[in-house]
């Protein structure tokens, strides 16, 4: 061809990405609409934000709703959460076009300086969900007891190959009649070896089991 | 028999040395009349329409020139018509403006109003110097308000308007607005409205933001100082409310 | 014998691949206006809609049409003071805030995918003199030209963008019958190829239009206030 050519294996990383070493850890955060999603992003700002810096990105399918949450609570300051408009498709955003998050990101890093850890939270959508890996790093997928015990044995990819699951609202289980042991044995059914954490987020503390597994990830990113 | 007019008229404003502004030219041409109707500071001129028009034909210029640290206020004493021709061909208007540093303009002329079957195309082209001052004020109706009431339909506008300050681009933009112009009446562009118009303030404090409820915009342009207030209204007068802060 | 030779280095299905929505370029996220109409109820139904497209086509898409073809043309250069001029022009082409910002995203969006996809310096200095996004048109033409494409096909592309996002989002906004608004986009295809030819001429005579739709720009500026929106434009 006439065109100075450059060859797919030296496309430098960068074109979709920023380098590796050169930025935060990325965390995303999915999970069906009421699950807990942005009260587990609050919680977690919150158990966090003394030791690391931080930042959210939210993907509302209200674009600004769950951003707004986070800033009514104060869990962050105002220049540390930005909102991506999805366009009514959540999971696209996520998914298959990551490019307004990646770009929500970068922008995030670049004017706030080197950050420790970006939560991406997903709009509320489906069990089929889960984040590109070109966006995030790690990904927790958010399910509570009240959506039924029978969620973890349908599966889908955001039960069965998220990095961890969180099983929210664990204070409800005897209100709705929902079996945690039988979601426990279905979640290691589905899951193999990856982790699954039973939370109630509105007990002092309730989300130390994801912070801490936040905390790991974060190790093993600084050691890498 | 009509025939087509051709016109060339030109301002040219510099200081007095008095404080004022001097208009050492001041030339009409065919339909356009040019008055000066005060003095001061600022000077003031008003355009008369001598004859009815522009026609389909007609090929109308006007050229302003303001020299540095002169100011210059221009009106028109009534709206513009422009009617159709005999043969179908449109008339043409063209306004050439330059100003240059620390001088002023403020064209405020009456509406443009397209009668039924007419075709005009205007051009305007501004050019500023770093640090000039403008207000630019255009005002375009579609239709005269015997032509709606018997259910004809408006003539055609066809709009440029482009705007260089200190040499860069600042505002390019054309409209095509009446029967012809694809989809000129829908959601994207007229939307039922038949007056649409703007005001561009450069260097002088922008126009308040409109009031929400009507559809109107102030909208920060990419030069240094430069906001264009946009609106449409369902007729003149409602327009000139809009665009008169 | 029928002529089975493809396009020279697969320009066809580069075209299509570009064309396409899955394409990760950040359209799917914008409305073209089409929000803001949908909410001023200036579209209720297919005819509002296909009202809405043509006018649309024939203003902002044949503008970016030509911005694009003439920076397809542009990117041949390797001095980058053409495609800046082009870049300032779509600035004064674009008087909305709004819709700069919008543009200049987008730009910035396709830049990222164009640059993964068809690695070229011409992508790479667009990159390091717009850090903050070139215009839209303007990375689409450099983006086509890195790809091998003509400027006709980098002003198809622009004019096939500026009626495809808001009739998939009034899709999804209104629940407008699909296959009515596909029905609506074919009936579309003569003006399409009408505004591309139009968009290609001016672009190769360097007299850029400067098409625009008074409506478009005041619901662009409405929407950017809008607390509650689905869509970024």
């Amino acid at each position: 061809m006439h065109r100075d050519h450059i060859g797919l294996d030296q496309a430098p990383a960068r074109h979709t990405y920023t380098p590796p070493s050169a930025r935060a850890l990325r965390i995303g955060l999915g999970g069906p609409v009421g699950s807990g999603k942005t009260a587990t992003v609050a919680a977690l700002c919150r158990a966090l934000r003394t030791e690391l810096s931080l930042a959210v990105v939210t993907n509302d399918i209200y674009t600004t709703e769950d951003a707004e949450f986070l800033l009514r609570n104060a869990v962050l300051p105002p220049e540390r959460i930005t909102a991506v408009e999805t366009g009514c498709c959540p999971h696209t955003a996520i998914r298959d076009d990551i490019s307004a998050n990646l770009e929500a990101v970068e922008d995030l890093e670049a004017s706030l300086g080197p950050l420790d850890l970006i939560l991406v939270e997903s709009g509320g959508d489906n069990l089929t969900a889960t984040f590109s890996r070109g966006l995030v790093d790690h990904q927790i997928f958010v399910i509570d007891v009240s959506g039924g015990d029978k969620i973890p044995r349908k599966g889908g990819p955001g039960v069965s190959a998220s990095d961890l699951l969180v099983v929210n609202k664990t204070d409800l289980a005897p209100l709705v009649g929902a079996d945690l042991t039988v979601m426990a044995r279905d979640a290691r059914h589905q899951r193999g070896d990856l982790p699954t954490v039973f939370t109630s987020l509105a007990a002092p503390g309730g989300v130390a089991p994801v912070a801490d597994w936040v905390r790991a990830r974060l190790d093993a990113w600084r050691r890498r | 028999m009509s025939t087509a007019v051709v016109a060339d008229a030109r301002i040219t404003a510099r200081p007095d040395g008095r404080g004022g502004t001097a208009l050492p030219v001041l030339a009409g041409g065919g339909p356009i009349a040019l008055r000066r109707t005060r003095g001061g500071a600022t000077a003031r001129v008003t355009v008369i329409g001598a004859m009815a028009g522009p026609l389909g034909g007609d090929r109308l210029a006007l050229r302003i020139d303001v020299r540095p640290g002169a100011a210059l206020h221009v009106g028109s004493a009534a709206a513009t018509i422009s009617l159709p021709g005999r043969d179908g061909r449109p008339a043409r208007w063209d306004l050439d403006f330059t100003v240059a540093e620390d001088a002023e303009l403020h064209w405020l002329p009456e509406p443009v109003v397209a009668a039924t079957g007419s075709r005009l195309l205007t051009r305007t082209r501004i050019t500023l110097a770093a640090g000039a001052r403008l207000h630019y004020r255009e005002e375009q109706v579609l239709g005269r308000h015997h032509d709606l009431a018997r259910g004809a339909p408006p003539g055609r506008l066809t709009s440029r308007l482009t705007v260089r300050q200190a040499g860069r681009p600042i505002l390019d933009q054309q409209t095509d607005l009446g029967p012809g112009a694809p989809a000129w009446d829908g959601p994207a562009s007229l939307g039922g409205h038949r007056a649409a118009g703007h005001l561009l303030t450069v260097g002088h404090p922008a126009p308040p933001v409109p009031p929400p409820g009507h559809d109107a915009a102030l909208l920060t342009l990419p030069g240094t100082d430069a906001t264009l207030l946009t609106a449409l209204a369902p007729d003149a007068l409602r327009l000139r409310r809009l665009l008169t802060p | 014998m029928p002529d089975r030779t493809p396009a020279p280095g697969g320009a066809t299905a580069v075209l299509l691949l570009l064309a396409d929505g899955r394409f990760p370029a950040g359209g799917h996220a914008h409305s073209g206006g089409a929000e803001a109409a949908v909410r001023a109820g200036r579209i209720r139904d297919q005819d509002d809609l296909a009202a809405f497209l043509t006018g649309r086509l024939h203003t902002t898409g044949l503008t970016a049409a030509a911005l694009a073809a003439a920076a397809t043309a542009a990117a041949t250069d390797p001095d980058p003071d053409r495609l800046d001029d082009l870049d300032r022009a779509a600035d004064a082409r674009t008087p909305s805030p709004a819709l700069r910002a919008t543009s200049r995203r987008l730009g910035r969006q396709l830049l990222r995918a164009a640059r993964a996809a068809w690695p070229h310096p011409a992508l790479d200095r667009l990159a390091d003199r717009h850090p903050r996004g070139a215009h839209h048109p303007v990375v689409l033409g450099t983006t086509a030209h890195a790809a091998g494409l003509t400027p006709a096909q980098a002003a198809s592309l622009a004019a096939y963008e500026s009626v495809n996002g808001p009739a998939t989002a009034c899709v999804r906004l209104l629940g407008l019958d699909p296959y009515r608004v596909a029905a609506v986009l074919a009936r579309l295809a003569p003006e399409l190829d009408a505004v591309t030819a139009e968009a290609v001429r001016a672009a190769e005579q360097g007299d850029l239009p400067a098409a625009s739709a008074p409506l478009l720009d005041i619901l662009a500026e409405q929407h950017s206030t809008w607390k509650v929106r689905l869509f970024a434009s």
